[in-house]
């Protein structure tokens, strides 16, 4: 059973009801992974410690043009759709723009003189941490300045298996490194609050999620602070609101300091006691 | 004409509800919401005579089974694994497809088309003192570095028709393919972060992405007051880092009164502390553009 943690907007609590549900998983003494899948920003490790066991670096496939092969009759230029091949016949040069290759294997394709060969770019990494003998954390960084983190986060998401329990902390918005961690999930949570920037990219979340079929329930975090337009919105479309989180500064002061509110604040164990319960029978 | 883009990082820290309050402030201003997954700033500033326009984010590939011959070349060559046999039949991931083209070149019955994907939008309207360009990336569809591009141009170009001197950039989340469009060829970035490990986790992973385009950056401490330790841990690293923290924004609720109200801080409580914070930070970036222009 994967489940995975989103948002459309950024800074609702996805971390937060990530990190606090894997807590009371492992307490219960169930096997559980933890994968920070916001490989842009991740910030689980902040609040989970544990050992490190691996670290696997990820890389890229990028053209490597040799020179005295190429003919500079521009194929692979036309082949690319992503304009990260330059060339110019008239002065004999050609050029790879690295950041805009997307490792599709066209440009390979493309050339009839053997060319083109590949190297492996870096473009980040998944680091693996043991928690105790049941439970772990992984995290996919991407190196700063990488445009897509699509492929780290498939890797560390394969990675995991299937029969545990993983829970997936996806990262913000509705596009590539969003859709990369949902679709490999069976059930999404979707963490709001009830503010209008709040409901509006939940109403953009749930768009995307019916488009690709994914069940899917709402946590709403900081609850009281806004208004009632996100509860009366879930209502009228028959969406299950799973956990109601409420606003209280303790809890952003406990976050702040990077600990576990399931830890340090005793009335807030109950509620992920609940939403794991919640969760576990969506699994059966 | 000068860019200034608000970035953060990680989300929720308040680039938005800054964004909306600068916004107000100017006399003359272009707004570009790049936060094209989940743009939220038209709400608070509400513009009017909407233009809307489409925009094709790329291409999908899809089977034509009466060609067919299931020969599977397609999903040898395809890198993205977007291509799986289920019960006898080579199927597509919408979702999963790059839109490269390269299973089209290699069927060699000719079985496979690229359909155009045009579900996604860009608007520009008028608000009182200005234009406001935001997008809506559809459900799914890739290439938001690209929209995030478009929404720049048209900008810049509502700059031109209106003689605005500035535009106001609301990035998104992040550090990756939009975050790096939005920053690209701006003249100066304000980044918004929030006194948790978090945001300062966050903060530096942004910092040096602005490094590495060489933009000149400013850090406003939002909700500084939640966690005063940490708010001076980040002030004696910007410090560090040389980076002007130009203003510290206490939390009070009626920020999100504001927001639920649908109106920038700046126009529904123009005397709170907040406001005048925010007013400070205005003069800011507006002087040191100038110090620097000179």
């Amino acid at each position: 059973m994967k489940i995975a943690i989103a948002s459309g907007k950024g800074g609702t609590g996805k971390t937060l009801v990530s990190t606090n549900l894997f807590q009371i998983v492992r307490k219960a003494g169930k096997p559980v992974i933890l994968i920070d899948c916001d490989s842009e920003e991740p910030n689980d490790q902040q609040f989970i410690n544990g050992n490190l066991i691996d670290e696997q670096l990820v890389t890229q496939n990028i053209p490597v043009i040799d020179t005295d092969k190429c003919t500079y009759c521009g194929k692979c230029q036309e082949y690319c759709h992503y304009n990260a091949i330059l060339v110019l016949p008239e002065i004999k040069h050609i050029q790879v723009v690295e950041d805009l290759c997307h490792d599709c294997g066209a440009c390979l394709y493309a050339c009839q003189y053997g060319a083109i060969t590949e190297k492996e770019k870096m473009i980040g990494a998944i680091t693996k941490f043991e928690v105790d003998e049941r439970s772990s954390l992984y995290e996919s960084r991407i190196e700063v300045g990488v445009y897509s983190s699509v492929p780290l986060i498939r890797e560390a998401i394969k990675d995991a298996g299937n029969g545990h329990f993983a829970i997936l902390d996806a990262p913000p918005g509705t596009s590539c490194p969003f859709i990369a961690t949902v679709e490999q999930a069976d059930y999404v949570v979707l963490v709001t609050e009830p503010t209008p920037f709040g409901l509006n990219d939940l109403k953009l979340s749930v768009e995307t999620l019916q488009e690709l079929k994914k069940p899917f329930g709402v946590v709403i975090n900081r609850a009281g602070l806004g208004n009632n337009a996100v509860q009366e919105y879930l209502a009228e479309n028959k969406i299950q609101l799973l956990a109601e989180i409420p606003f209280d500064r303790k809890i952003a002061a406990s976050y702040s300091e990077g600990v576990l509110i399931t830890d340090s604040l005793d009335e807030y164990r109950e509620l992920f006691v609940q939403l794991y319960k919640t969760l576990e029978k969506k699994a059966s | 004409m000068k860019e200034i883009v608000v970035l953060s990082g990680k989300g929720g820290t308040g680039k938005s509800s800054l964004s909306a309050a600068l916004a107000t402030l100017a006399s003359k201003i272009i707004v570009a919401d790049c936060d094209v997954d989940a743009a939220n700033l038209h709400i608070v500033l509400h513009p009017e005579n909407y233009r809307e326009e489409v925009y094709v984010s790329g291409q999908k590939a899809v089977i034509d089974y009466d060609k067919c011959t299931d020969c599977g070349t397609c999903m040898d060559y395809c890198r993205f694994d977007a291509i799986r046999l289920e019960n006898g039949k080579y199927l597509i991931s919408e979702t999963a497809c790059d839109g490269c083209q390269l299973c089209e070149r290699v069927c060699p019955a000719k079985a496979i088309n690229m359909v155009e994907h045009d579900k996604s939008r860009w608007y520009a309207g008028d608000i009182t003192n200005g234009k406001m360009i935001h997008a809506r990336l559809a459900p799914g569809e890739d290439n938001s570095g690209k929209l995030v591009n478009i929404v720049r141009e048209q900008a810049r170009e509502a700059a031109n028709e209106i003689g605005a001197e500035l535009i106001l950039i609301d990035g998104p989340p992040g550090i990756g393919c939009p975050a790096i469009s939005s920053m690209t060829g701006a003249d100066e970035v304000v980044l918004v972060t929030e006194p948790t490990q978090s945001g300062m986790h966050d903060l530096k992973r942004i910092v040096e992405l602005a490094g590495q385009f060489r933009i000149h950056s400013s850090v406003v401490i939002n909700k500084y007051d939640l966690n005063t330790r940490i708010s001076d841990e980040l002030e004696k690293w910007c410090q560090y880092m040389k980076i002007p923290v130009i203003g510290k924004i206490p939390f009070d609720r009626s920020i999100v009164d504001a927001m639920v109200n649908c109106q920038s801080i700046i126009d529904w409580a123009p005397d709170s502390d907040i406001s005048n914070e925010i007013k400070l930070i205005w003069n800011k970036l507006i002087c040191h553009e100038t110090t620097r222009s000179i």
